[in-house]
């Protein structure tokens, strides 16, 4: 009963989440000098003509009005369309979404199967190879920027050694690269995560406790200090995951993806205003969803969060 | 109950250990001597610092090695030194032949583990029991320590429960092997006082019940007073003294027990100046030479400063033993 309610509630935070971020969005949209009307219709476009755009684009209302319909359209799901290609900002997002979506997922399983067996291996084995090894890697994951890595990979596995193709995004082939391009970074910084979370269980007194019983090493790391540590695992690995939803737009770029963050990009490039706004609150929304499983995940496995 | 394999001591002999830190190393004990038996409390008392917990880690086969250094000494259960055996079976006797209770239960109950995990567990692994045998078992021991909602207690995990509950499931995990020795490492300390009463007198009738022997570690004298058969009193890695409840109470030999016993507050010393011993126990590292006590002791004379005082019998037969110089010599009043 207790983690229902617990449910409810941070299922009220993430509408709230979202309402003040499309609040945010219309505000600053509006902020930004300059009439989208007049982008749409170009330096010597006359007066009338302008005006209809802007009643095309709704902007002809006062401002206040033009806030209601933009909340009561967002109610509905509905963002309009694209100031450039005329297609619905709804159909150009889904359209690019399972991209992103896949790259994000391999990417993140990546990071993931790399970090954590080196995370606990290098807590548990402190200054031994593993470790040496797990603190090298995480500097170059740190420190290699993913753009580079991934022009490196395409040279050496998609150029000099032909194992993945150079281009194209119609089967999962055309993602392993891209995904380890994406996950090499997010593996570093969870794999120092992992390391740090284990070593600072496997220093907490109920580790006496559990070494008094009698229990082996095996029992001891990974069904007492693993659960533990994985807690704030968990919570990073979940933000790690939520930009990367966004759209990895510099891998994106350098894989020519056309996946979320080329689509946002393009968009800015273009002022393509209804297109942007659709962006940022599917966006916004894509990490609420994120956070709010996170923080279910969570409390699984950290009893003493549903209380509080 | 199966049956009962132990001997009736836990022999721990000459016990010397070292901490090695870079080009230092400290002398954490120095030569401590101690037997426990089985359906007896010995408690072992002293100040922070003087080598209670390194006491019972060591016996526990839990003393860290490096930084911890055995540099002599036998710890003895079963015609066998435990310090020579190997880790796997260390591990067949920690838990099962010998448990420990520790001082907070809140700290060393693991948060994320349901509190039947962390009792069957034991059970599974030691005895061979299945889930479901091991969870009536569990049950079982919570009616012997007082906890009642049994399975309720099963299903939760440590933060929902007070803290005088925790302790109790501390002690049934620790007694659920049935072990032959328990050693509670103050275990009433973080407690207060209603429940330090409920948990002491528990462990009592523990005692009586599974036939254990105890080893009761505390800074605490009236709660050393009110449940042990034999005590023993330690400062800088080395037992003073050593003697029956009755006798050490009643007729301390060493100075600085008698010191201990002076700073208790107690309704008869109302009005007056609470005795303290000036000073602290000396790092492990810088250790006094002679006798370790000599730098706070009120007796100390010259021969303090550069012999060590054999331990040596006062009583009649084993019953009293203590290493000083001048044994029940008294001191004028002593400046504070």
């Amino acid at each position: 009963m207790e983690f229902v309610f617990f449910i409810i509630r941070r299922f009220l935070r993430l509408l709230l989440t979202i309402f003040i971020i499309s609040t945010i969005i219309f505000f600053v949209i509006r902020v930004i000098p300059g009439d989208p009307a007049l982008v749409v219709a170009g330096l010597d476009a006359s007066e009338d003509d302008i005006q209809a755009i802007r009643v095309r684009l709704g902007t002809d209302v006062p401002v206040a009005v033009q806030y209601g319909r933009w909340l009561s359209d967002i109610v509905r799901f509905d963002f309009g369309e694209s100031m450039i290609s005329g297609a619905s900002v709804n159909k150009l997002i889904l359209e690019r979404f399972p991209l992103t979506l896949t790259l994000a997922v391999l990417g993140i399983l990546l990071g993931l199967i790399v970090a954590i067996p080196l995370g606990v291996l290098s807590a548990v084995h402190r200054w031994s190879f593993w470790d040496y090894f797990g603190m090298v890697y995480s500097q170059m994951g740190m420190a290699i920027p993913s753009f580079w890595l991934g022009m490196i990979l395409l040279l050496v596995f998609a150029v000099k050694i032909p194992i993945f193709p150079l281009f194209g995004s119609d089967s999962l082939k055309n993602l392993i690269l891209p995904a380890i391009a994406l996950g090499f970074a997010r593996a570093a910084v969870i794999l120092r995560l992992t390391r740090a979370a284990m070593v600072e269980e496997l220093n907490r007194e109920y580790i006496i406790t559990a070494r008094a019983k009698g229990l082996t090493d095996r029992m001891i790391r990974y069904k007492h200090a693993l659960k533990n540590a994985m807690i704030a695992v968990v919570t990073v690995t979940g933000i790690q995951f939520g930009y990367m939803l966004g759209g990895a737009i510099i891998v994106e770029q350098v894989f020519s993806l056309p996946g979320l963050g080329r689509l946002f990009l393009y968009a800015i490039y273009q002022r393509d205003f209804p297109l942007i706004q659709g962006g940022v609150v599917f966006i916004a929304v894509v990490f609420s969803l994120v956070n709010f499983t996170v923080d279910i995940l969570y409390s699984v496995l950290n009893p003493k969060i549903r209380i509080s | 109950m199966q049956e009962k394999r132990s001997d009736s001591t836990l022999e721990i002999k000459n016990l010397n250990i070292s901490f090695i830190q870079g080009e230092k190393e400290a002398n954490a004990l120095r030569g401590i001597s101690l037997s426990l038996k089985r359906n007896e409390v010995h408690s072992l008392v002293g100040e922070s610092g003087s080598g209670k917990t390194v006491t019972s880690t060591c016996i526990m086969g839990l003393l860290p090695t490096p930084p911890g250094r055995i540099n002599s000494g036998q710890i003895i259960l079963n015609d066998q030194d435990l310090l020579l055996l190997e880790e796997k079976d260390q591990r067949q006797i920690r838990g099962k032949e010998i448990a420990m209770v520790f001082q907070e239960p809140a700290r060393y109950l693991n948060p994320t583990l349901k509190v039947g995990d962390q009792i069957t567990e034991m059970l599974i692994l030691h005895l061979g029991m299945g889930k479901g045998e091991a969870l009536d078992r569990a049950l079982e021991i919570f009616d012997l320590v007082g906890l009642d909602g049994g399975k309720r207690i099963l299903d939760s995990y440590p933060h929902e429960l007070s803290g005088g509950m925790k302790q109790r499931i501390m002690i049934a995990i620790a007694i659920s092997c049935n072990p032959a020795f328990l050693i509670a490492d103050e275990p009433t300390t973080a407690l207060d006082v209603t429940l330090q009463l409920q948990i002491l007198k528990l462990i009592l009738s523990l005692k009586n019940t599974l036939d254990m022997g105890i080893l009761f570690i505390s800074h605490d004298l009236r709660v050393v007073h009110d449940i042990s058969d034999w005590v023993s009193v330690i400062y800088a890695g080395r037992i003073v003294e050593s003697a029956s409840r009755e006798k050490l109470f009643s007729d301390p030999k060493h100075p600085y027990t008698r010191l201990l016993l002076e700073s208790i507050p107690d309704a008869d010393k109302r009005g007056k100046r609470l005795q303290t011993i000036p000073g602290k126990v000396p790092d492990a590292e810088d250790i006094p030479g002679g006798c370790a006590f000599h730098t706070r002791c009120p007796l100390a004379e010259d021969i303090c400063k550069t012999v060590q005082p054999e331990t040596k019998e006062v009583g009649e037969g084993h019953s009293h033993t203590t290493a000083c110089h001048f044994i029940g010599k008294q001191w004028k009043q002593w400046k504070n």
